[in-house]
Order: C-alpha cells, then sequence, then structure tokens
C-alpha cells in the first residue's frame, strides 16, 4: 500500500485538511439540530423546557412517545397518508408511463405539438381558484380523489422518464419486435415495462415522498377529520399548537402539563420523520440517479 | 410520402396509450386557464364562470393601486432574491469539497447526513422551527441566555422572516442541491487533471482552475432558470410561518391570493383568481426572458 502512494506537497496536505475541516463544519450543522431533537424527543419533559437537554438525552422516558400513540388522529392521520401515497403513486406511474413511452418515439406524429401542450403547463397555470373551484365542481372535496387526482402527473417527471426512454431502449428493439408482429400496447406491456425497473423506482420515490409530505391539497379540499392525513394532524399540533387539552389531563399541573406538550411535539416530530429517514439511506442512490436522468437533458 | 391522416392512423396505439395523460392535461390543466377569466368578470357562483359580468380589469386595478400592492411586491422579490444569492454558493462549495475526498466513509457519511432533511416536509420542518426558536423553551433561546443574552421572539419579530425562511432552506436542501454539482464534476476529462498534476499544479490550482470552470456553466444556467420562477415562493412554507406579528415581511402573492379567495368570509373568487392570473403572466413572461437568456450563455458557454 505505502508505495502506490505518491506523496503530496505540504501546500496540498494542509489544502486536504482545510477540506475535510469545512466539510466537517458543515456536517455537524446539519447533524445537530437532528440529534438534538432526537435526545429532547426521549428526555425528561422539565429537563427540555429547562434546557439541560443539549446534545444527550437527560433522565431518559417514553412519555413523549406515549403521548403521541395514544393520540387518536395520529394514528388514522398515519393511515390516510399511507393510503393517499399508496393509491396516487399508483396512478402516478401508470400516467407518467403512458405519457412518457409515446413522447419518446420519433414516429408519433405531431410529437412536437403534444411536448408543447405538455410543457406550456408547467410555465403557466390558471392559478389556484380556478383550480379550486375546478375541484369544488367536480363533486370531489372531501374525497380521496381530491388527494390523488389533481397532481396525478408531473410534466417534470415525464420528461425525465420520457429521455431515459430514449436512451435506454435501442430503436432495434422495437423494430425486431415490430417484425415478429408486436403492436405497441404488446410492447410497452411487455418489453418497455421490464425494461424499466430503474426509472420506475425513481419517479416512485420522488411522487411518494411528495405524497407523503404534501399538506396544502389536503388542507384546502379535505374539511373532515376522519380524512386528514398526517401532515394535516401534523401542521395542527405543531404549528397551530392544537393539542387536545383532554389528552393531558391526567397532569394537574399546569407547569408539567406544558412541558409535557412540547415534549410530545418533539416526539411527534421524530414518529413522523422516522419512517423516511430510515428507509431513505436504502433508496439514496435511486435519488442520486434521478438528478443525473433529469440533468441529461433538464 | 404519407399524408398526415395516414401517418397518424399508422400510430393510433400510441395516441391511444396518451388518452388518458392528455385528458388530465385537458381537465385539471387547461380547464382552469379557462376558469381563470373569473378574474375579468365578477363571479357568483349561482351564475358560474361562463355567464357571470364581465368588469374587465376592474380586479387587476383594484390589486395595483391597493395598499398591500407594493409591499406584497416587495415582500416577494426580496424574499427570492436573497433565497438566490444566500442559496447559490452553498452546494457549490460542498460539491467542490466532496470531490476531492479520497475517504469513502467521510465522503459517504457527509452526503448521506447533508442529504437527510431533504426528505423533512415543510409542516415538520417548520414545526422544528418553532421548537427551536421558540422564545420560552426552546434551545436557541436557552444557548443565548446561558451566555447572558435577552432571549428573542424570532417568530413574532418581522425582522428576521426572510432570514430564518432562507437559511433553514439551506439547511435543508443545500446537500441534496449540490448532487447536480457532483454529477457535472465527474463528467470533467481526468486527464485534464493529470495534465495538471504532472505540470505540478497543487491541489488549490486544480479546483480553482479546472473543476470550477468544469460547473460554473451548470450553475449559471441553474441559476438564470431559477430566476424565471422569481415569483414563485416556497409559498406552502412561507404560510405556515406566518403569523400575525411578521406579516409586514412575510405576505408573498401565493399567501394573499390563499387568504383572500380561500380563507376570508367574503368569497372574492374574482379578486383572487385576478391577482394570482397576475402572477402566472408575469411569471410566464419571466420564463420567457430568462429562456432567452439561458440559450445565449449556453451558446456562449459553448463556443
Amino acid at each position: 500500500m505505502e508505495h502506490t502512494r505518491i506523496k503530496s506537497s505540504v501546500g496540498d496536505r494542509l489544502f486536504t485538511s482545510m477540506i475535510y475541516a469545512l466539510l466537517s463544519v458543515f456536517f455537524l450543522m446539519v447533524l445537530y439540530p437532528l440529534i438534538f431533537i432526537l435526545s429532547a424527543s426521549i428526555s425528561d419533559p422539565s429537563a427540555v423546557v429547562s434546557g439541560k437537554v443539549w446534545l444527550w438525552p437527560v433522565q431518559p422516558t417514553l412519555m413523549g412517545y406515549e403521548a403521541v400513540f395514544k393520540h387518536k388522529l395520529i394514528g388514522s392521520g398515519f393511515a390516510n397518508s399511507v393510503y393517499y401515497t399508496v393509491f396516487g403513486t399508483l396512478i402516478n406511474i401508470v400516467m407518467t408511463v403512458l405519457a412518457a413511452y409515446p413522447l419518446s418515439r420519433s414516429d408519433l406524429y405531431g410529437k412536437n405539438v403534444i411536448m408543447l401542450l405538455f410543457v406550456f403547463t408547467t410555465m403557466f397555470s390558471g392559478g389556484l381558484i380556478p383550480g379550486y373551484l375546478l375541484v369544488k365542481d367536480l363533486g370531489m372535496l372531501n374525497t380521496v380523489w381530491a388527494m390523488v387526482l389533481p397532481g396525478a402527473l408531473s410534466v417534470w417527471n415525464v420528461i425525465i422518464t420520457r429521455t431515459y426512454f430514449q436512451t435506454a431502449l435501442p430503436a432495434e428493439l422495437l423494430e425486431a419486435a415490430q417484425i415478429d408482429g408486436c403492436n405497441d400496447f404488446k410492447f410497452v406491456g411487455k418489453i418497455v415495462i421490464p425494461l424499466s425497473g430503474p426509472i420506475i423506482a425513481v419517479m416512485t420515490l420522488y411522487y411518494a415522498v411528495g405524497h407523503w409530505n404534501q399538506y396544502f391539497n389536503a388542507m384546502i379540499f379535505l374539511n373532515k377529520q376522519n380524512l386528514y392525513p398526517l401532515q394535516i394532524v401534523l401542521r395542527n399540533i405543531l404549528i397551530q399548537n392544537d393539542v387536545n387539552a383532554l389528552m393531558l389531563s391526567d397532569i394537574a399541573n399546569v407547569a408539567q402539563r406544558e412541558a409535557l406538550r412540547v415534549l410530545l411535539k418533539y416526539s411527534l416530530i421524530v414518529v413522523s420523520t422516522l419512517p423516511l429517514m430510515l428507509v431513505y439511506p436504502f433508496v439514496q442512490k435511486h435519488f442520486v440517479k434521478g438528478v443525473m436522468i433529469g440533468s441529461l437533458k433538464g | 410520402m404519407y399524408r398526415p391522416l395516414e401517418r397518424i392512423f399508422k400510430v393510433w396505439q400510441l395516441y391511444a396509450l396518451l388518452a388518458l395523460p392528455l385528458l388530465y392535461l385537458i381537465v385539471f390543466k387547461y380547464v382552469p386557464m379557462y376558469g381563470a377569466q373569473i378574474a375579468f368578470k365578477d363571479f357568483t357562483v349561482a351564475k358560474g364562470i361562463w355567464d357571470s359580468d364581465w368588469v374587465g380589469l376592474k380586479h387587476f386595478d383594484r390589486f395595483v393601486h391597493s395598499y398591500d400592492f407594493g409591499k406584497i411586491m416587495a415582500n416577494t422579490l426580496l424574499l427570492n432574491v436573497y433565497n438566490l444569492i444566500a442559496g447559490f454558493p452553498f452546494p457549490l462549495i460542498l460539491a467542490l469539497g466532496l470531490n476531492y475526498v479520497r475517504v469513502r466513509w467521510f465522503k459517504k457519511t457527509v452526503q448521506m447526513v447533508t442529504y437527510a432533511p431533504h426528505f423533512i416536509s415543510t409542516v415538520v420542518m417548520v414545526g422544528m422551527l418553532f421548537e427551536l426558536l421558540d422564545p420560552r423553551n426552546g434551545i436557541v433561546n436557552n444557548l443565548l441566555q446561558a451566555f447572558g443574552f435577552e432571549a428573542v421572539n424570532f417568530m413574532g419579530n418581522p425582522e428576521y422572516f426572510k432570514s430564518i425562511y432562507v437559511w433553514s432552506g439551506i439547511w435543508q436542501s443545500a446537500g441534496f442541491n449540490c448532487i447536480i454539482f457532483l454529477a457535472a464534476l465527474s463528467s470533467i476529462d481526468p486527464s485534464l487533471h493529470e495534465a495538471a498534476v504532472i505540470d505540478g499544479a497543487s491541489q488549490r490550482q486544480r479546483m480553482l482552475h479546472i473543476d470550477l470552470p468544469g460547473i460554473v456553466p451548470v450553475a449559471v444556467i441553474l441559476l438564470i432558470l431559477n430566476m424565471g420562477s422569481m415569483l414563485d415562493v416556497g409559498f406552502e412554507k412561507v404560510l405556515l410561518m406566518q403569523n400575525p406579528l411578521n406579516t409586514r415581511t412575510s405576505e408573498v402573492i401565493d399567501t394573499y391570493v390563499y387568504k383572500v379567495g380561500l380563507v376570508s368570509q367574503a368569497m372574492n373568487y374574482s379578486y383572487s383568481a385576478a391577482i394570482g392570473l397576475f402572477k402566472s403572466v408575469i411569471g410566464f413572461l419571466l420564463i420567457l426572458a430568462v429562456n432567452q437568456l439561458a440559450r445565449k450563455t449556453n451558446q456562449a458557454s459553448l463556443w
């Protein structure tokens, strides 16, 4: 090993250490809030509010998590979010492949016009109010459809997927299939989809994260508690400070109740973010791949 | 040569595949554009979009001359410019640095952790800000007080709103945004570096004269393209961060449209739609201008 290493100059070594130092500083600045929230969520509530927790947990307890899991709306919000995410992503993937494949074909007559029809919607929109009135007129308020249909397709993702099809599916494949009497429907079902695993994985991740983290559509289209996705429940508790008093009523002391309210918020942040954070390291490379494919023809 | 009709018929199955996506575009994108005409009408639910009475530019006139107009436009533009300028260098520096790291585990760990906040939802992000910056219980104020400073009500002070918005955004997305620069760096011809090493160039010189020029075109294109969406702010985040104390600096076009149209009891659909349309039209013109600019820059950097 030793003899293969090129001896670097003093200047270079100094420069390298500076780079490492800079990256470490940035790394710690990103990491610290994450660690702090995790530590606070499992610390004693009074230690949290009095500022005794600053890095590691103090007097560890799971009180915050107990309060989170006792909260009725958090459970139903979680279930709703899973439902909207799975159903919505399924629609997204079908629509994206249906749009991207024909647009990747050079023999599609009128391709430029159709492409313009797609791209124009990314540059100009009717706006919030006409969109809201449409969903209302279609009778989709307070239904799952309001959660999955208005964003059934993202034009950017169609463009990325189309680029992938253009580069990953050689023209010879189509020719050979056509000679064997394969029509376009069969070609999509039997050849395009089996060969597009990587791009479908990337798209599934993009769309699913979008659905999971989305709150605005739910806020304007839904007003029944039993339909609320997790993000709306989170907003009510974290942002609007709407912690059901009954839930904490078994604690007589006002100060303790206030402290538990703070602890509950930290625990809630962890509970709602942990699923993504646990899955993310395994799928990170797919996200990166998506950015790369997108940058080919950005 | 085929006639158009024959050429369409030849690929009818492709059109059949496109049918659903096109239907979606028409219903959910183009119908609202048609609906945007209520901006020129006095829309009432009873009369519907088509039968409401035309009022010309009344609503636009009201918006442009309203008391809030100057403030909203200034907030929207300032927030965007601040965000673009402050957010610009971080992904770039991160990518340049990561590109020189040879220790794999270090590189992987830094990437893993700095990309992670990208996946935190807007609601949780703002919730975190509220907790960490809380005037009584937040860690930031606890630390300030420990060092003998006064506690600061960060969210209640309009002076801090833009900075909190921008810097929390950098914390959340600088890591993820550096991916595209890493991609650009990996496409730089390694023979340039080999030649430079043989000529005795130091690492610093190679970074400044090979890597930086290699990714600046990408950065410039990105910056220009972002300027095209100058009127779009992270509306969902602004809305969540808003409170009655900071609206002076936090009210932007999109939050105003939302409040006037959907929150206020008056149901000002037409007025709100007019403001939305005003934004869409200016945004569209900006995108066209900026694309023109990007095309020119792109050519300049190619030749």
